[in-house]
């Protein structure tokens, strides 16, 4: 029985104090938030262990892991504590705002010996995988072009109190949203090797950007796109969909589907054939011990534990997200960088415009003006 | 409880198959008009319950059956809320007590108190309860609300935390206030009965997946087949085609022949495939 401790509890940490405390090889030992309300409506009513600050948390309790769910710019303090106790962490994405510090937490946590792994749950969804192992195999052949969509409906007013709208503490399309895009191209695809044209671009909000769109760079032939918007309510919820184009053939999958289109299909694989191959999720997907709000949220949670019960790496370890970090951080530093202005290589020589000339009146105008 | 019950997914853009699918849905149910249409359909073809989420479009569904009771007498809402994505989206930009508070009418003393600090008496969290669940239901005053169902994500939520007496709260109020019935929509259902059992709420209204292939069915077959023999709650069954992943007769056949479950909610949105599933309900039933 791991004995676990969740630090903090917005929507994700209520979320994870559920699924966590569902979980028949975990014990939910203590939870801590600064709401003191929220703390005593659970205690009271779940009876679980509640605290207001984290060091007092780590030092009191006799743990084994640490779930942190609190906003973005206090993960990388939390998780160093949690390590230096000698603790494995969950961390919630984006794992933190700055790329070297979270390589160094995933340097530490590697060298202790310790399980990481944050929250990227896209990882985690049936139609994701099967890209990714049709992707390994290369079905739809070498790769040329990626795009990686995710839009939703999060901000939709310019009015908006919590961290998600301020800058300094994290919030914005780009580390909040984007990054599970990012995320999975990684995951599918590798990490890119640049970025070039990033727009940020505010929709509603006063402080941070609402979407945020960007040309990747893998390699020579092989290219990409990122768009992504929260301020969409077209989508019911998030939805996160990756296009992938490769000399064989195209992949279009989101968490419901994949659709696979074979140009061509040199030898016999599985029961795919010439032309389109759909897959759902009804059948792609494993069934989950408990169920919340999506397989994905509960399977990575048992991936978490078996981690740490078998002593296995995390499929999204603090290392994969450091590398998302470093992509959206790069993708900020992109985007302040100067465009090609659009403008005509000769511009016309401004002149002053010729007066018209006097019409010299033919013979013909001359005789019939003289009457 | 009626065998067969009419859902409301389709017209809602919901579809857990295709996000293509969904949003052509969306398009085509923009309008309640055409909602109203397919539940007039539904009608015809003798569904006399509908269970619908407390979303906020469900309101022009009710007045229009709040004006038309003479053409529609026999026809029932099994509302299901909350409608959880508002809350979500909610929690998002509020935080999750500003959600609350911001769902809880202008005018009210509940508002100052989350504000303030409400106590953790059982009769606040009570108040807390019976203003969010007014604040759902008041869609369908006059309309026959026989069963009030708690949504999945909210179930499971809470029977993950452990906290168990939000069941009773939510039961004891829908049974005082609204003289209806409570209802659970789950994905775990043999965890659930036997909590609701513990806290003393026997022979619960279940609604939760049981299909033929187990999508969704969380705890696995054998823990759902053994829930079905065991005689401890109501069932009624939903996502008996998998969402599509299964033929209808198929599907039909396996949730027809299941020992103890009451009813099927199905969705539709045409007059064929609601006369078809009806026809193969009854027909099954039967046999």
């Amino acid at each position: 029985m791991l004995r676990a401790a969740i630090i903090g509890l917005g929507k994700m940490g209520l979320s994870h104090h559920s699924i966590v405390n569902a979980h028949p090889d975990i014990e939910l030992k203590a939870v801590c938030d600064t709401s003191g309300y929220m703390l005593d409506l659970l205690s009271r009513y779940t009876g679980v262990r509640t605290y207001t600050d984290y060091e007092r948390l780590f030092a009191q309790e006799q743990l084994d892991c640490a779930f942190v769910a609190t906003p973005s710019k206090y993960h990388a303090r939390i998780v160093m504590a949690a390590l230096d106790r000698g603790l494995h962490v969950f961390c919630e994405k984006p794992f933190g705002l700055d790329p070297e510090e979270g390589y160094r937490l995933a340097e530490l946590a590697e060298r202790k010996g310790l399980v990481n792994q944050v929250g990227y749950h896209y990882r985690f969804v049936a139609a994701f995988n099967e890209a990714k192992r049709l992707l390994d195999r290369k079905l739809i052949g070498d790769l040329h072009h990626v795009r990686a969509e995710a839009y939703g409906p999060v901000v939709l007013r310019p009015k908006g109190s919590t961290w998600r709208s301020q800058k300094s503490e994290g919030g914005g399309c780009l580390f909040d949203y984007a990054c599970h895009a990012i995320d999975l191209v990684n995951y599918l695809v590798g990490r890119p090797r640049a970025v070039s044209g990033t727009v940020m671009n505010s929709v509603f909000s006063n402080d941070v950007d609402d979407e945020i769109y960007s040309t990747l760079h893998f390699s020579k032939e092989l290219k990409g796109q990122l768009a992504t918007n929260w301020s969409d309510e077209t989508f019911r919820k998030m939805s996160v969909k990756l296009s992938l184009w490769g000399t064989a053939g195209r992949i279009n999958v989101d968490r419901q589907e994949i659709q696979v289109y074979l140009r061509t299909l040199t030898q016999p694989f599985e029961d795919f054939k010439q032309g389109w191959n759909v897959r759902y999720t009804t059948e792609l997907t494993k069934g989950v011990w408990f169920y919340v709000r999506g397989e994905e949220y509960s399977a990575q949670i048992d991936h978490f534990v078996r981690c740490i019960t078998e002593r296995a790496e995390s499929l999204s370890s603090f290392r994969t997200a450091s590398d998302t970090t470093l992509v959206a951080a790069m993708m900020r530093a992109d985007a302040v960088k100067p465009q090609t202005t659009v403008e005509r290589e000769r511009p016309p020589v401004a002149s002053e415009p010729k007066a018209p000339k006097a019409r010299k009146r033919n013979l013909f105008g001359r005789l019939l003006s003289t009457g | 409880m009626d065998r067969i019950l009419f859902g409301d997914n389709q017209f809602f853009g919901v579809n857990h198959m295709s996000e293509e699918k969904a949003r052509a849905q969306a398009m085509r149910f923009q309008d309640t008009g055409a909602v109203i249409e397919v539940l007039d359909d539904a009608y015809a073809e003798g569904i006399r319950t509908f269970m619908c989420t407390t979303h906020e479009r469900i309101s022009e569904v009710c007045d229009y059956f709040r004006a038309n009771r003479d053409k529609y007498p026999d026809f029932k809402f099994y509302p299901c809320m909350p409608y959880a994505h508002k809350y979500a989206n909610a929690a998002a930009e509020l935080g999750v007590l500003g959600a609350i508070r911001s769902f809880l009418p202008e005018e009210n003393a509940f508002r100052a108190l989350l504000k303030g600090g409400l106590s953790l008496a059982r009769k606040d969290i009570e108040g807390l309860a019976n203003l969010l669940i007014d604040s759902e239901m008041k869609m369908f005053a006059g309309l026959p609300t026989p069963v009030v169902f708690l949504q999945n994500v909210a179930t499971d939520f809470l029977l993950g935390l452990g906290f168990d007496e939000a069941f009773r709260i939510f039961a004891d109020c829908v049974r005082t206030r609204y003289g209806a019935e409570p209802g659970f929509i789950s994905m775990n259902a043999p965890v659930l009965v036997q909590r609701l059992q513990r806290s003393g709420l026997e022979n619960p209204i279940i609604c939760t997946n049981i299909n033929k292939i187990g999508f969704r069915m969380s705890g696995g077959m054998a823990a759902y087949e053994a829930l079905m023999a065991s005689g401890r709650c109501r069932l009624i069954a939903m996502s008996v085609f998998a969402s599509g992943a299964l033929p209808p007769q198929e599907a039909l056949e396996y949730v027809c022949s299941r020992p103890r479950v009451n009813s099927i909610v199905f969705g539709a949105s045409s007059r064929r495939n609601i006369a078809q599933t009806s026809r193969l309900i009854k027909q099954l039933t039967a046999a």
